[in-house]
């Protein structure tokens, strides 16, 4: 049905042209998903504008030829390309908050979109359409909630109105990219499984862009891997994912945190480019001088590195009125965990499950409402009680999620490492600070030269093992790391993850790893607790936990994420209808 | 050069655009004039003896009747136009600058300050900006300068007038640096490169001016660009008036203060070569302003 031959894209620009997909071919038939799966800058999202005529200026299609049945859609005169979009080929994007206009209501939108493409359909049979596509979507009472507006609605219910929206033209082919990236595990799970049924039942074609294996696993029925804008490797899911030929996909494949073993470090298939060169006797003098401190300082009484008891966070609800405040949220309500000596301990959760707060509150960037933290058994003054030069303040480090904004773009990699050493009083002189931090990059696996270049230089793996040189540099013993590789792809992760086992092993540190992926979570956890709503719900060690979780929660948690199980027929059940039944509204 | 203007965004923008390039000269031609007025000047403006009733309102040199001393003519005084409008910019770019100067430091220092302390400070500090704006810019100077012709002894107020200048002017416009670093600060605060810092338990002064105030000094220079056209419009303003500087030491205002009497006689230069000045160096400062805006955002471009 879509059939799609040789296509180049180019964006010119003032450095040269840039190809950003370069002979790609892909065909779609009817009630067949085809994924298309690749990690940042693999043309993914550029193919699908391709396809939808929506290319970004100044991209043009250089060569090839897209095909959607008998119509050659390059060949397509604007107003006619305008035309089939929408009628013909629809599309579903990745945040349905922005893809929703948020001063329509649902069935403005929906019937807007559904005229504009048959304005002799009239209102009512229109409405009535809308009724129906947004019942078949799965959302309950649709009658009366589509005169609602989009933010009335949660997340994975908007993107069910996303799809609504996408089908209510009655398109022969569906370009969905990313279309669950921003939704939780349970959510996402069931959004997969709307679109397998709606493309199975109405026979569409879908083209499914995503960076996730996991999904492409779950709802696929062919895939074509790309890799800088080239195809990798293509074929049926089942046989691309289950024997894959290219080193490429192999080596995504060997990156993939697996939900149901824990690998001791991932497997790292070098494919091209020369690693960093790192100098051995640098990394080595970083390594002295961390060791040297562990070496010096006595071991401290308590087992528990860190403890948490009863925390509760709360914050200023909206205002009621001018002079009634609102009720306060609960982010965190009656919190205790204790983190051992040298293990890592998974803190897991969705989204708003308040496993962030509780990071903040942990690294005082917070104020508790309640509930005591100690650190190495003294107790830590919480929020803006913590002076400047508390010692918790050096010994306790966090590394963020989002390297893009954590580091200063104004400043160079050099003075940024070198601020611990500076602030602390590790290090009085300016020249050893210097010596220190190069050291230290390539310690984490960078080149020292990366000291004199800026943030932007670098890519997000790059930034982040940047963010861990700096936690290390205050010689902590605690490491909090919150969500440190959800903003990575999958092989960058792999890497960040087989980094800081490697430094946990070596320093003995400390870690509480914040995640909402419970198979990455696996991979590093000694133990884990699990989250919800502010409470806790579950907490044990983590090869138990993985064998059979004891709370409702976990299980249903555990059996939603998506699973490379599937298809190496290992006996992963798919959920159960109860189990879908008890998330479906959160 | 070519490899250079390809590689540096700010200047593959300014090699496009032929009106930042004239704008530029003009402004650099203009500087370079008012800093170096008492070395190229022909004449010295504010010696009165250097000139004569005789050369009064002698037209500029391509007019008949012209001295071909004075290139754009004299005043009624006699005095050479050219100096004059050389020596009253020198006036006026000092007074601009310096009260943009003041605008920016008082405006950027309150503004880091109530976006990092947040809550009641900020109230307070961005409610006496809000009444800062409702007061029209000509109003705040007239007040100030009024303020200080009572408090200050009379002999004192001649050297003081330029000093009353730059306070008055400043006060009216440090509104916009205040509004812009607050909304900066209150963005970086949840950056986690500043939740980092504060956590480690950097000092909030060295947060702010190592790790805030650099991811501001864009915007900041945008504004600080546009701030000056119109610092040197309101001192032109407040010349206009009278209130500004007195005409034994015209800036570009008061030159155009004096021109007015001879708006519908027939002595045109004096009015509208001074005025025409004005105008040039504030739209050429205003699209420099402009370009800077689009250097700044990406966005835009």
């Amino acid at each position: 049905m879509l059939a799609v031959e040789g296509l180049t894209v180019e964006f010119p620009g003032r450095r040269g042209v840039l190809r950003a997909v370069e002979d790609v071919g892909l065909s779609v038939a009817p009630g067949e998903i085809h994924g298309l799966v690749g990690e940042s800058g693999a043309g993914k999202s550029t193919i699908a504008a391709a396809i939808t005529g929506l290319l970004p200026e100044p991209g043009r299609v250089a060569a090839g030829a897209i095909r959607l049945g008998e119509t050659d859609l390059l060949a397509l005169p604007p107003a006619a390309r305008h035309a089939a979009r929408g009628k013909r080929i629809s599309m579903i994007f990745q945040d349905p908050q922005t893809s929703l206009n948020p001063l329509m209501t649902i069935e403005a939108q929906l019937v807007e979109t559904i005229l504009a493409h048959e304005p002799d359909l009239g209102d009512r049979a229109a409405r009535a359409r809308a009724a129906a596509l947004l019942a078949e979507t799965g959302i309950r009472d649709a009658e009366r909630r589509m005169a609602a507006y989009p933010h009335q609605f949660s997340g994975g219910m908007r993107q069910r109105v996303a799809i609504a929206l996408a089908l209510c033209t009655r398109p022969e082919l569906v370009v969905a990219d990313e279309p669950t990236t921003a939704l939780d595990v349970a959510v996402q799970s069931q959004v997969l499984a709307l679109i397998r049924r709606l493309v199975d039942e109405r026979g569409l074609g879908m083209v499914l862009i995503t960076h996730d294996i996991g999904v492409i696993a779950q709802v696929t029925d062919r895939v074509t891997v790309l890799r800088h804008g080239r195809v990798v490797e293509a074929g049926p899911t089942g046989a691309v994912l289950g024997r894959p030929q290219a080193a490429y996909t192999r080596s995504l494949m060997a990156s993939v945190p697996r939900l149901e073993r824990r690998l001791d470090r991932f497997p790292l298939v070098a494919i091209d480019g020369a690693p960093a060169i790192v100098r051995p006797d640098a990394a080595d003098a970083a390594e002295r001088w961390l060791r040297a401190h562990r070496d010096a300082t006595a071991a401290p009484p308590a087992a528990e590195a860190l403890a948490v008891e009863g925390l509760r966070v709360a914050f200023d609800g909206p205002r009621r009125g001018l002079f009634r405040k609102g009720e306060p949220i609960r982010a965190v309500t009656d919190v205790s965990l204790a983190l051992p000596r040298g293990s890592v301990l998974g803190l897991v959760g969705e989204s708003g499950s308040g496993k962030s707060t509780l990071a903040k509150a942990i690294m005082g960037l917070v104020q508790p409402t309640g509930g005591t933290m100690r650190h190495d058994g003294a107790m830590l003054p919480p929020g803006r009680s913590r002076p400047r030069s508390h010692p918790a303040r050096r010994a306790i480090q966090m590394v963020f999620q989002d390297p893009y904004s954590s580091l200063n773009a104004r400043r160079r990699i050099g003075a940024i490492l070198a601020e611990p050493l500076a602030l602390y009083r590790i290090e009085p002189d300016a020249e050893a600070r210097d010596r220190l931090a190069r050291a230290m990059l390539a310690l984490v696996g960078l080149p020292e030269d990366a000291a004199e270049r800026y943030p932007h230089q670098f890519s997000g793996g790059q930034r982040q093992r940047i963010a861990i040189a700096r936690a290390l540099l205050a010689r902590p013993d605690v490491l909090v790391c919150d969500e440190p590789t959800s903003a990575l792809d999958v092989s960058i992760q792999a890497q960040v993850l087989n980094l800081l086992k490697d430094l946990q092993e070596r320093f003995a540190l400390s870690i509480l790893f914040i995640s909402h992926d419970l198979a990455v979570v696996r991979q590093m956890a000694d133990r884990i607790a699990v989250m919800k709503d502010g409470r806790l719900v579950e907490a044990g060690e983590s090869e138990a936990f993985f064998a059979g979780p004891r709370a409702e929660y976990s299980r249903t948690l555990l059996a939603l994420t998506p699973s490379l199980a599937l298809l190496e027929g290992a006996a992963a059940a798919a959920p159960s209808p109860a189990e879908t039944a008890a998330v479906r509204e959160m | 050069m070519r490899a250079l203007i390809r590689d540096s965004d700010a200047l593959h923008l300014l090699a496009r655009s032929p009106l930042v390039i004239a704008s530029a000269l003009v402004a650099i031609v203009i500087l370079a004039g008012a800093a170096l007025a008492p070395w190229i000047a022909p004449t010295d403006p504010y010696d009165l003896a250097s000139f004569s009733l005789v050369d009064a309102l002698r037209p500029p040199a391509f007019q008949d009747g012209a001295d071909p001393r004075f290139l754009l003519g004299t005043d009624d005084q006699g005095r050479d136009m050219v100096s004059a409008i050389l020596h009253g910019a020198r006036l006026s770019l000092v007074i601009g600058l310096s009260a943009m100067a003041f605008a920016a430091v008082l405006g950027v220092g309150l503004g880091l300050a109530a976006g990092w302390i947040g809550g009641r400070f900020d109230a307070v500090v961005m409610r006496i900006a809000d009444v800062q704006l409702a007061l029209p810019a000509i109003l705040t100077a007239l007040l100030i300068d009024g303020i200080a012709r009572g408090v200050l002894p009379r002999d004192a107020q001649e050297e003081t007038r330029v000093a009353v200048l730059i306070v008055a002017i400043g006060l009216s416009l440090w509104v916009n640096f205040a509004r812009t670093a607050r909304a900066s600060t209150f963005r970086a605060r949840n950056e986690d490169y500043v939740q980092a810092a504060i956590a480690m338990g950097v000092h909030p002064a060295r947060i702010l001016a190592v790790e805030i105030l650099p991811n501001v000094v864009g915007p900041l220079l945008v504004i600080a660009t546009v701030d000056l056209a119109s610092a040197i419009l309101l001192e032109a303003t407040l010349s206009f008036l009278g209130v500004g500087l007195p005409a034994d030491a015209p800036s570009l205002g008061t030159l155009i203060r004096i021109g007015m009497q001879f708006l519908l006689s027939g002595e045109w230069w004096i009015l509208w070569v001074p005025t025409a000045f004005l105008v040039v160096l504030v739209v050429a400062i205003n699209v420099l302003g402009d370009f800077l805006r689009d250097v700044f955002n990406p966005r835009l471009r």
